[in-house]
Formats: C-alpha cells, structure tokens, sequence
C-alpha cells in the first residue's frame, strides 16, 4: 500500500473521531479543543493534496484566531458546561436529516468518481511555493474579483457592526 | 521517502530539542546575570565558576519539588497545557537554515542539511505555529481552576491575537522584498544588504509584535506579578512549571533566531564583509556562528527591554497593538510593495525608497501615537 494512502485513512479517521468527540462531548472547551484538532487534520489533507499554501492558511486562521477566539468567549462567559438536554428540540431531527443528505451526496459523488477520469493534482507540482501564491492571488484578483470583493465587505460591516455595538454600551454607561 | 531519511530527521529532531534546553538553561543564566549588571548587583554567582553552574542546581531543584493538582482542576488539560505549550517553541524553528549549502556535511554518504525542513511555505510555517501558540497559555490558565490564572490566559489570548496581526504583517513586507516564501532563498536574497536596513519599521514592528507574542516585558500581562500573582502558571509547579518556564525561553531564543534570518540575514555575513575571508562564501562554517552571534545580541536587546521598560498598562496595550502598530504595518506593506515596484520597472536606485518612506510613516505613527495613548484621554474617571 502506498505511503500516501496509508496517511490518508489514518487521517480520515482522525478527522472523523475528532468530529465526533466535538459532537459528543457536554464541555465546551474540550468540543472547541477537539475542533481545533480536526481544522489541523484538515490542513495536512490539503498538504497531502499539494496545496501548502492553502494548508497553513488553515492552521492560522481556523485552528490558530478563530478557534482562539471561541475559547476566549467560552471562557470568558464561563460557559464550559454544557447544560443536559437538548435546547431545541427540533435540532436534533433536522440534523440527522441534513446529514443524511450530506453523506447520500459524498456517496453519490464517491460512485460518480469512478467513473471519473480527472485525478487530483500531483501533490507537490508546485516546486516554489512562491508561484503558486502567484497563481492564487492572479485568480483571486482577476476570475474571483468579485466573490473576492464581496466577502471584505461583508466583513468589514461585521466588523462596523462589532465596533457600532460596543459604542453604544459605553455612551449608555456614562 | 527512507527510512534513512526518517532517522535522520529524528537525530537532527533530536540534536536540536537538546540545544534548545541548554539554550533555555544558559538563558536563565544570561538573563539573571545581564539583569543583576543593570540594576547594580552581581547576580548568580555561586554555584561553580562564574555562576555558571548556576542552571544545572535550578534544574535539580525544580525536578525534586513537589508535583501537586489544584483541587477541582481539569486534570487532563492541567497536565497537558505545559505540553501544549512548549511543543510550538520547539517546532517552530524547524525550518529555519543555519549555513550556506555550501556546509553540508558527508556523513555515511548522505548529505547533512543544516536545516531540519526546507518547507517552500517556511515564513507561513513559522506564522501558522506561533498561532496555535496561544493555546497552551490558555488552557494552563483555564485548567487551573483559579480565577488569576484564568485571568492571565484570558488577557494573553487577546493579546497574541491582536499582535500577530502586525506580526503577520510584517511577515509580508519580508515575503515583498524577499520575492520568495522558504527561508533559505530570503536569507540568500539579504546576501547583498540585511533587510532590517532595507525595511527598519518592519524589523521594529516585528520585535514589538514578537514581543508581545512571548508575553516579555513590557507586554508581560498575562503573568504580571502585581495584580494576578503569577498568571496562567500560578497554580504550577515542580517540572511542569519548568516546562513552562522552559516553553517561554525557548520562544525567545526561537524568536531571535527568526529576526536574525527574516531581517538581520540569517547566516550570511554583514553585507560589507561579502567577499572576504569572513564571507559564508568563501568560510561556510561561519554560518551558525553568525546566527549565534545575531541571537545573542538580540536576547540582550530583550533583557535590555525588560529591564528599563515598565509594563504596558492592558487598555493602552489593546489600544498601540490595534490602532497604531497595525495601520502602521499596512501601510509599511504597501510602501514595501510601491518600491520593490518602482524598483523593478524603473531604477533598482528606487528600493531606497523603502527604508526613506517607512521612517517617515514611522514617524508619523510615533505622533498618533501621542495622539491616542496621552494621559488625558485615557486617563481614570
């Protein structure tokens, strides 16, 4: 068996157990802690499909400042213990409804694929990074221009309405 | 990939864990003894020759002490934290190159890199594991089960997340000058003149940044002695304080290194020694020496730092972290961006552009500065 494939399952069912642990577990820090570890086990399957960039981009973002910022709010709140029972109660049905659509869309996709000609890139085509950054942010800011433009915007009226709200706690204070 | 390729990688794992522990214990010792000559003392001096025994009987020490569990701590977070801690001050420097290629070394037919990883996304390595290094801070202070320690590693959480925006930032305006990602080409790429000359905001913004990353004075909150006894390690003690103490030397020396490669030229010579006998060209072992050297000389810049700064009062901290060293570091991105540019099209001459334009943004920073920060605004109603 090839050394990639065995990596691959070994991450797969990291990935699936960390997920689990996330759903199951009635403490928040160790649900967010086991995100963390699944947002990184996803960063090496992006290593492995040859997108370092993309890979560490990852780390950073999701598993390093949002994940980071979760903790700080369940901390902060002190909100780590979940309560028992379920808050909604039509969460849990829909959920399983969602995922089962989920899991008969990946099972379609998996029979799909065999047929299939088109294979992943070849981990590690790009020798320098620096050209596949390059090749990412011509992308981005040519083809995606848009979606690219959107989404900081949306961001920056999330981060108007952070500072908005915040403002108007401290003039109703003094 | 061998299974030759694996040893070897696991000895120079190794080699390197080991200098990075006489490196934190020789630290100490460096620090206690820099500290005592500034505030007119001696410092350690006791324990063999010059103190220098000093470290080991610390160590002694620390191994026989006590372990003990705070009641109602998370039993398993309070024993990993220190883990979780130290792992991201060991690693990160795994890709940062000690010597030219030129000083490989031919041992049993294999070729020995100075390196441990020549990652092609090496400055985005270094960015990614000082993100997760927040966590083990954060989860000491949180398994504690004590409202200081809690406090520390909540106050340390907002502070790596505000600062390594700038610290990212400055990674940028490197990545700009450099043209490249992977460690070794932006060292070769200051073969010709350092970075720190070419971009010094940068290099200042980025000792700040990292600074506050470590949790060093001034920006020692998260463990100020003053207001949360000791901070997120108040509850620890015996090896696992150590490791802890271990984890934020450690980080210190990792920084240094990483300034020494990012803007001060890593191994390569100062560029006015270039083509002599001291070159790296011409004497490749010269290499680690220099980076040596670098860290050194860095390390007592920190210790300088520490000792004749006060520390930073934490809304003041938030306010220069998001106000002041980020818009700074942008626009330092940008002028980066606009030189290496101009530089390019028209005359090479125009990089000088860089280092003129970014000190008067500098300048222009240390005005809004005042700006924000004075008494008056802030002040205590």
């Amino acid at each position: 068996m090839d050394f990639t494939l065995i990596l691959f399952f070994l991450l797969a069912v990291t990935a699936l157990a960390t997920a689990l642990g996330l759903l199951l577990s009635r403490n928040a820090v160790y649900a967010a802690l086991f995100l963390v570890l699944n947002f990184a086990t996803i960063a090496v399957f992006y290593l492995l499909l040859g997108a370092p960039f993309v890979a560490m981009a990852q780390v950073t973002v999701y598993a390093g400042a949002i994940m980071v910022l979760f903790l700080f709010v369940i901390m902060l709140l002190g909100a780590e213990k979940l309560p028992k029972g379920e808050a909604l109660p039509w969460q849990r049905p829909l959920a399983i409804g969602a995922a089962a659509l989920l899991f008969a869309e990946a099972l379609y996709l998996l029979v799909q694929r065999v047929r299939l000609t088109a294979a992943l890139p070849d981990p590690g085509t790009w020798e320098n990074s620096m050209e596949s950054l390059r090749q990412m942010a011509t992308m981005l800011f040519t083809d995606y221009l848009l979606p690219f433009e959107v989404t900081s915007l949306l961001l920056l009226v999330a981060m108007i309405g952070a500072i908005v709200l915040t403002k108007g706690e401290r003039t109703l204070r003094a | 990939m061998t299974l030759a390729n694996v040893i070897e990688w696991l000895l120079k794992g190794l080699v390197w864990v080991l200098v990075l522990l006489g490196g934190f214990a020789y630290l100490t010792y460096y620090e206690r003894r820099a500290l005592a000559r500034i505030q007119v003392r001696i410092g350690p001096n006791r324990a063999g020759p010059w103190g220098l025994l000093q470290p080991i009987a610390d160590a002694i020490k620390l191994i026989f002490k006590e372990e003990f569990m705070p009641a109602r701590a998370d039993k398993l977070l309070f024993t990993l934290a220190p883990i979780i801690t130290l792992t991201p001050a060991l690693i990160i420097t795994a890709v940062v190159p000690f010597a030219p290629e030129t000083a490989n070394l031919q041992l049993f037919g294999r070729t020995i890199t100075w390196y441990i990883a020549d990652l092609n996304v090496g400055v985005l390595y270094i960015m990614s594991v000082a993100s997760i290094a927040v966590y083990g801070i954060v989860l000491a202070g949180w398994s504690s089960n004590n409202k200081y320690a809690t406090l520390g590693g909540l106050r340390s959480t907002a502070q790596m997340l505000s600062y390594e925006l700038g610290l990212g930032l400055a990674f940028i305006a490197v990545i700009v000058l450099a043209d490249s990602t992977r460690l070794i080409d932006i060292v070769e790429a200051q073969s010709g003149m350092w970075f720190a000359v070419l971009q010094p905001v940068g290099f200042v913004i980025f000792l700040i940044a990292t600074l506050a990353e470590v949790n060093r004075a001034p920006f020692d909150m998260p463990e100020a002695e003053q207001e949360l006894a000791a901070g997120y390690h108040s509850e620890y003690g015996g090896m696992k304080f150590a490791l802890l103490f271990m984890a934020e030397y450690d980080k210190m020396i990792a920084i240094c290194i990483i300034a020494a490669s990012l803007f001060l030229g890593g191994y390569r010579e100062p560029w006015f020694l270039r083509d002599t006998v001291l070159g790296v060209d011409q004497t490749p072992w010269l290499g680690p020496l220099y980076v040596f050297i670098k860290v050194f000389i860095l390390l007592f810049g920190m210790i300088w730092v520490r000792a004749t700064w006060p520390r930073i009062r934490y809304d003041r901290l938030m306010a220069f972290g998001w106000k002041i060293l980020l818009p700074l570091a942008l626009a330092l991105v940008f002028l980066t961006s606009i030189g290496i540019l101009l530089a390019e099209q028209v005359n090479p001459l125009y990089r000088w552009l860089i280092p003129l334009a970014s000190l008067v943004a500098g300048f222009i920073a240390i005005l809004g500065m005042y700006q924000t920060l004075r008494r008056k605004e802030y002040a205590r109603a």
